[in-house]
């Protein structure tokens, strides 16, 4: 279980977090929604510590993320992160891009880490791309690519930050359809997003971001089809016109 | 030193403008080898510390500020006076090097300069995001610095780090000036003993070629190798 406690952050003097308190459990879908710069995505990067926060507390599976004495290094390996920018590795094959942390984090030999890369890599249908270099992939496949990446390290959790926001139009579908099939398969995800349609059919539960507050929270139809505050309404009014 | 400087001596007293002969190739490789020598030790000496200094350049903003004087010193004034500097100052400290070492220590403090160039310009090149998506899947700073970083930076660097080293091969010819007779310096002896410049000098400048084309030869093969 993920656990946000009143969580502030803050860019210099630009307050980007005001107070956020969420939980997700195991096995659920949130999406996050909102207009940019709701501070969404930073919530994202203080989940697994790659932003430190100023007042507050995150706990995953009970460890508290940005407790001094926080092992980070060994925490994001239960913490999936996949970003807007593919941030494939450009010198490595798709095989060794995946198969890269496995080897020097989990420390498992170079012939294992193979195996459970091609593993990975067929499972988000890159399996005829192993050897392939990431200038040479589209950006759907690329962003698979890094899906396949951070499920190879086996995480307790997967967060997804605007993972479509750079794709073409038509490259969207493949990597929501990867994004579907892990909550199939029962991965539990956060998933920051514009697109709210995706949102209300895969998300379990839905946060509607607003200035750095959670403004809704609920099922994921319910914010959609019948959101409680005026705000939210607002919102959606707009994306969806 | 002691046995070029006798044989130079012997040669000018005993043979004044004497054609070349074949005993004078023992000098001459004796000089090459000198020339390969510094540029080997400068070289390596010279790399090692420009990559130590590039990093904490771009790793420590008090060294990125503090050592921009001794970087501009070192670039702006021409190596044949550091060379003489240098010379004269472990004189004053009342040290004896061996003119080979002053100029290992010259030439590899000037590769170091260059080198720590590239190695910052190197790492600059790569996107920070990078370093994030291996710190996201758990890698250290140290993992993430040699699985991603350095590769990564290798390439942006090279190809001006294989430029900067054929300069330094070139630049060992300056030793000279604290009189140490490498490879320039010996033909010079034999050009001042027999009159044959040309062919001397041909010769020595193919003798260049030759130890910097392989090096050329082989840094684009790399490039293509690395090419992403």
């Amino acid at each position: 279980m993920i656990e946000i406690h009143n969580v502030h952050k803050a860019f210099g003097s630009l307050k980007v977090i005001r107070g956020v308190d969420l939980e997700i459990k195991k096995g659920e879908v949130l999406c996050l929604i909102g207009a940019s710069g709701s501070g969404k995505s930073t919530l994202l990067q203080c989940v697994n510590g790659l932003e430190p926060i100023q007042q507050g507390e995150i706990q995953v599976d009970g460890i508290s993320v940005h407790a001094k004495d926080t092992n980070l290094n060994k925490l994001r390996q239960k913490l999936g992160i996949v970003f807007q920018q593919y941030n494939a590795f450009p010198h490595l094959t798709a095989l060794e891009n995946v198969a890269l942390a496995p080897r020097v984090v989990k420390r498992i030999s170079k012939a294992e880490a193979r195996a459970l890369a091609s593993k990975h890599l067929k499972h988000v249908g890159l399996g005829d791309k192993e050897d392939v270099f990431p200038s040479r992939l589209s950006g759907g496949q690329q962003q698979r690519l890094a899906i396949a990446r951070a499920l190879a390290m086996e995480p307790s959790y997967m967060l997804f930050d605007e993972v479509t926001s750079a794709l073409d139009p038509e490259l969207v579908g493949e990597v929501l359809d990867t994004l579907r099939m892990l909550k199939s398969e029962g991965m539990t995800m956060v998933v920051v997003t514009h697109d709210i349609v995706f949102a209300r059919e895969t998300g379990d539960r839905i946060a509607f971001f607003k200035d750095g507050r959670i403004c809704e929270v609920g099922e994921a139809w319910q914010v959609v089809n019948a959101p409680r505050e005026e705000h939210t309404r607002q919102f959606l009014k707009r994306v969806l016109a | 030193m002691a046995r070029l400087q006798t044989g130079l001596n012997v040669m000018q007293f005993v043979l004044p403008y004497s054609g070349l002969q074949w005993s004078d190739l023992p000098f001459m490789l004796e000089g090459a080898w000198r020339t390969i020598m510094l540029t080997i030790m400068a070289g390596s000496l010279g790399t090692l510390l420009g990559v130590i200094v590039g990093w904490l350049r771009e790793t420590f903003v008090s060294f990125r500020i503090g050592l921009i004087p001794f970087i501009d010193v070192i670039r702006s004034v021409p190596l044949i006076i550091q060379f003489i500097l240098v010379n004269s100052f472990q004189s004053i400290l009342g040290l004896q090097f061996d003119p080979f070492w002053i100029g290992v220590v010259t030439l590899s403090i000037y590769m170091a300069v260059l080198t720590s160039e590239l190695v910052r310009a190197g790492l600059q090149s790569v996107r920070p995001e990078l370093s994030r998506a291996g710190r996201s899947l758990g890698m250290s700073y140290w993992q993430g610095f040699l699985h991603i970083r350095a590769p990564l930076a290798i390439r942006t660097a090279l190809p001006g780090w294989i430029g900067a080293l054929i300069a330094l091969t070139k630049d060992t010819a300056l030793v000279s000036v604290i009189g140490y007779i490498e490879l320039l310096r010996a033909a010079q002896v034999l050009i001042n003993r027999s009159n044959e410049a040309l062919l001397i000098l041909a010769g020595v400048g193919l003798f260049y070629f030759v130890i910097c084309y392989p090096v050329s030869l082989y840094a684009r093969r790399l490039e293509r190798r690395l090419a992403i």
